[in-house]
């Protein structure tokens, strides 16, 4: 069962097993230092035939597909779906779930959304209502360039501190037994921090103190510290967010995380080589490399403790024309290997 | 309604530090020099329509037709983009960049059909160039009337 540990983390006592998890990537990703660890490496972006809405569902339902064969289970076995990504109505998650005939629950995080359907799926489960919960999200470069920024064809520059959008998506399939898995020991949904920021080229630095509030909060929570993690893994920072998150740890907390601080957004490219300005972002980001380098270390116990906290920045297209600040959120899934 | 949250100056001067600057000196240069050579070309152009036996009337509609065709080309090949993340401002002022702007929108949008993609968000980019442009030389055609003609 669940039980709520200080203020804000939920402690599930039984510890629900990841039994499977699987990530499908497009060129640039698969051209990137983690390629050989993705499930699925397409050569284009247009990965089906269509527009790039249903390139980008077709991302996520391989995703599905792939952790489900993993593991030999069927839809049929699965007793819930969250998923969500970046478009509209989070059409990516609907037309993906559609084929699947799992009950369903889109979500929208931004580009917290894996650590939000993993945390929600884990609950589900150590909770005892659900079975076999997944959990899945996608975001696609060319899908989220044409509804947030430019037409793919417009000559333009980006500012530096702009991150690209990584084409990928990640599932994961959650279930209470499960011997030698990895398992999820900890959930902490986030609060939403404003710190004024409104440069929407600057999503890395409007989602580090959300980054930074939920990480502060796991620690106290637990009373742990960073030293008893292996790894405390941020969704989509970027270099800039990564930067600032661990500045406005010491400076605020005195806390310095930069021993075991990764960042997904800056695992997935290689800045030297790809032209990525800030790193990676969306809801692919870090469901792709959580759902495959990440959970792969964990299974291999290579990693014991890792702390996975995926910001989003909660904006729309319209609140950023209307020069709203940027709302932000993070989101703490605890994996241990026991 | 809920209060926008101020900005918070110590982070905001935390983010100012973090966040590296355009490279505006490198950016500058190279607009200048690719704007110089879209000049340079449309200078060409201009010679050659007049060996041609064009007026110098036909000529000067001639060469920016020349240009946007070549554009919109260019964008349709998928090769504007690419050089437009070198040039920058060098491609974007000129007419060049006018051009980009409404052929690209028109065909990323096409998957949403010709009257509502194509047709409605083909001047999404280049609608408020035309609106604002058009009303400044409304307005500088009154100043000018007043002014010049009657005063």
């Amino acid at each position: 069962m669940p039980v709520r540990e200080g203020r804000y983390a939920i402690k599930l006592s039984d510890a629900p097993a990841v039994i499977s998890f699987a990530s499908a990537v497009g060129k640039t990703e698969g051209e990137g230092p983690l390629a050989e660890e993705f499930d699925i490496r397409h050569t284009t972006d247009k990965i089906c035939e269509g527009t790039w809405e249903m390139c980008e569902s077709r991302l996520a339902e391989e995703a599905l597909e792939k952790a489900f064969a993993k593991c030999g289970r069927t839809y049929e076995d699965a007793d819930i779906l969250f998923a969500g990504d970046l478009l509209n109505q989070c059409v990516a998650s609907t037309f993906a779930a559609r084929g699947t005939d799992i009950p369903y629950a889109g979500l929208f995080g931004a580009c917290s959304t894996m650590a939000l359907a993993a945390a929600l799926a884990a609950l589900c489960v150590d909770c005892g209502a659900v079975r076999l919960a997944a959990a899945c999200a996608s975001s696609h470069f060319c899908s989220a360039e044409r509804q947030f920024r430019f037409p793919l064809e417009y000559g333009g520059q980006k500012t530096p501190t702009a991150q690209r959008t990584v084409t990928g998506a990640g599932a994961l399939l959650v279930a209470k037994s499960g011997k030698d898995l990895p398992r999820i020991t900890r959930v902490m949904l986030g609060r939403i921090r404003d710190q004024g920021i409104t440069d929407a080229n600057n999503m890395g630095a409007a989602m580090a103190p959300a980054a930074a509030c939920t990480i502060i909060d796991f620690l106290r929570d637990t009373n742990s510290s960073p030293e008893d993690f292996d790894l405390i893994l941020t969704g989509d920072l970027g270099k800039v967010g990564s930067e600032l998150l661990r500045e406005v740890m010491i400076t605020r907390e005195q806390t310095d995380i930069s021993a075991v601080h990764n960042d997904c957004g800056m695992m997935i490219y290689d800045p030297e080589r790809q032209d990525v300005c800030s790193g990676g972002s969306g809801c692919g980001c870090s469901a792709s490399v959580v759902c495959s380098h990440i959970l792969k270390k964990l299974s291999r116990g290579e990693l014991h403790r890792v702390l996975y906290v995926a910001t989003g920045a909660l904006m729309s297209p319209t609140t950023a024309q209307q020069g709203e600040n940027i709302p932000a959120i993070a989101h703490a899934v605890e994996i241990c290997n026991i | 309604m809920q209060k926008k949250t101020p900005v918070d100056a110590a982070y905001d001067a935390m983010t100012k530090r973090a966040s590296p600057p355009s490279e505006k000196g490198k950016n500058a240069l190279k607009a200048f020099l690719s704007g110089g050579l879209v000049c340079c070309f449309a200078q060409l152009l201009f010679d050659f329509y007049g060996m041609l036996g064009l007026n110098e009337k036909e000529v000067k509609a001639a060469v920016p037709i020349t240009l946007i065709v070549l554009t919109a080309i260019l964008t349709g090949l998928g090769l504007f983009g690419k050089l437009a993340k070198f040039a920058g401002a060098g491609l974007s002022v000129p007419i060049t960049g006018f051009a980009n702007s409404v052929v690209s929108p028109a065909m990323e949008f096409q998957t949403e059909g010709r009257v509502l993609g194509t047709g409605a968000k083909m001047f999404t980019l280049a609608g408020p160039v035309i609106a604002y442009g058009c009303s400044a030389a409304a307005v500088y055609g009154l100043i000018y009337y007043f002014f010049i003609v009657r005063g």
